[in-house]
């Protein structure tokens, strides 16, 4: 190894803190991060964006549903060290932006969020649908939101709020 | 919910995480996807002590072809095979299995390599890669070997993995003509892993089943060829009446357990319906 101030064990045993350099919400982020921490408890505890919300941590619920180079993840079953080099956003980031404001206007409007626990992570993965800019059936709506869970609704207002935004788009 | 502690590090090639793998023989799980690795962790059903990052390995990206075969790096992402034309055209039967593979976000992560390697045998990959007769190329410091699918797969999430080594690509003959393919599974719930599955594989002569490769999963203790099933069923002309002609050759090749809610011999049943529905669905299908 060329790098001087690399301590060379390093190189072949790995580290319980790791840097990682990515993009979180548009700006750069640089941060030494815990091996064992999750993407989602990094993101809540150490970024203070708990708008990723935290259910089961094993991948079944979605409700901790952030975009990886602008596809979905499980916050749960992606280490912070893996993020680096990629670029990372939240619902804050998102929201923030204007770019869900389609979506978050045809939820309000149709009751699709009630108790809000799995919205953000609806939101998310209702944005990687309509970013495919593609149509979809009622059926590949509900395909495709299959990961997140939400125990209020019964999924029809959530489905029906996504087929309008998708709607929309297709005008625009 | 919260893995125990462990070290990480990101090899810059390779051949640095084959070193890494050498170094810290054992200890040293690779991580690439992670969809069930991080879930196993977190519940802590497994606490290794290095997490080797050969998630961005460029040597583990990309597809090709030749000599009748498509080769798929390891890291091919669930999503990539439902969208690649090479994959579309020459191997379907990973299209029509990647689709049944947990959900979108599940899919954007989760690879090719790292499902083989974890060999579940309720997973969809490891069966769809020995009713190919894929090939697996595992790599280590000592060089490159090949193993053929129906050898890889030697136990419940137990593998002809040795200290050391991780898969590095699979080759997939390229379907021949005539071949047709049948997929399908019985889960609780859409992206659950199934109770019963069927990936199969068969040449036909009009309405009758020629060569056929068929693999379950679900209900074995791991993936391989379902030689009883497959030898039953050639000659047979569809639609199939009834399992009766196969029933027989399912319960020697399945050996399902009871498990809560669901008795073996409920497995038995769901499997003979199943195959029939693969089965008949062969001719159905306009060729691949």
């Amino acid at each position: 190894m060329t790098n001087p101030i690399h301590n060379p064990s390093n190189d072949l045993f790995g580290e319980d803190e790791v840097t990682i350099e990515a993009t979180l919400n548009g700006r750069p982020l640089r941060r030494r991060v815990k091996a064992r921490q999750h993407l989602a408890d990094f993101l809540r505890q150490e970024m203070e964006l708990t708008g990723t919300h935290l259910g089961c941590e094993h991948g079944i619920c979605g409700a901790c549903t952030v975009l990886i180079d602008g596809r979905t993840a499980r916050g749960c079953l992606t280490l912070a060290a893996q993020i680096s080099g990629k670029t990372v956003d939240t619902i804050e980031g998102l929201a923030e932006s204007g770019k869900l404001a389609g979506l978050q206007a045809e939820f309000i409007a149709r009751n699709a969020a009630q108790c809000a626990f799995c919205s953000s992570g609806m939101l998310l993965t209702a944005y990687e649908l309509l970013s495919s800019g593609e149509t979809s059936s009622r059926a590949e709506i509900r395909e495709f939101i299959s990961g997140n869970m939400c125990r209020c609704t019964g999924y029809h207002a959530i489905v029906d709020a996504v087929e309008a935004a998708i709607a929309l788009q297709g005008k625009s | 919910m919260k893995a125990r502690n462990f070290r990480f590090i990101r090899p810059a090639s390779l051949d640095h995480a084959y070193r890494i793998l050498a170094e810290n023989e054992g200890d040293a799980v690779p991580i690439a996807g992670g969809q069930s690795l991080l879930a196993g962790l977190n519940m802590r059903l497994s606490a290794p002590k290095l997490l080797v990052d050969i998630g961005d390995l460029k040597e583990l990206v990309g597809e090709s072809q030749a000599d009748g075969t498509v080769c798929l790096g390891a890291l091919t992402r669930h999503r990539e095979l439902l969208g690649s034309e090479l994959v579309k055209k020459h191997v379907p039967l990973l299209v029509r299995a990647a689709s049944h593979i947990g959900h979108v976000a599940i899919r954007n992560r989760g690879t090719l390599g790292g499902s083989l390697a974890n060999a579940d045998p309720a997973a969809e990959l490891p069966a769809c890669a020995v009713a190919l007769g894929a090939t697996l190329v595992l790599g280590s410091v000592k060089g490159e070997r090949a193993v053929k699918a129906e050898d890889f797969f030697t136990g419940l999430f137990e593998t002809d993995l040795r200290p050391g080594e991780l898969i590095v690509a699979v080759r997939f003959p390229v379907m021949p003509t005539g071949t047709k393919i049948g997929f399908a599974e019985l889960a609780r719930r859409h992206g659950d892993f199934a109770l019963v599955g069927l990936a199969a594989l068969a040449s036909m002569h009009r309405d009758r089943i020629g060569d056929a490769r068929l693999a379950y999963f679900g209900c074995v203790d791991r993936a391989r060829l379902a030689r009883s099933v497959s030898a039953a069923v050639e000659g047979l002309a569809t639609p199939l009446p009834s399992a009766a002609s196969f029933e027989a050759a399912i319960r020697m090749d399945l050996a399902p357990e009871d498990t809560a809610g669901l008795r073996a011999d409920t497995k038995l049943h769901m499997a003979a319906v199943l195959t029939r529905r693969v089965l008949n669905s062969l001719a159905a299908r306009a060729p691949a």
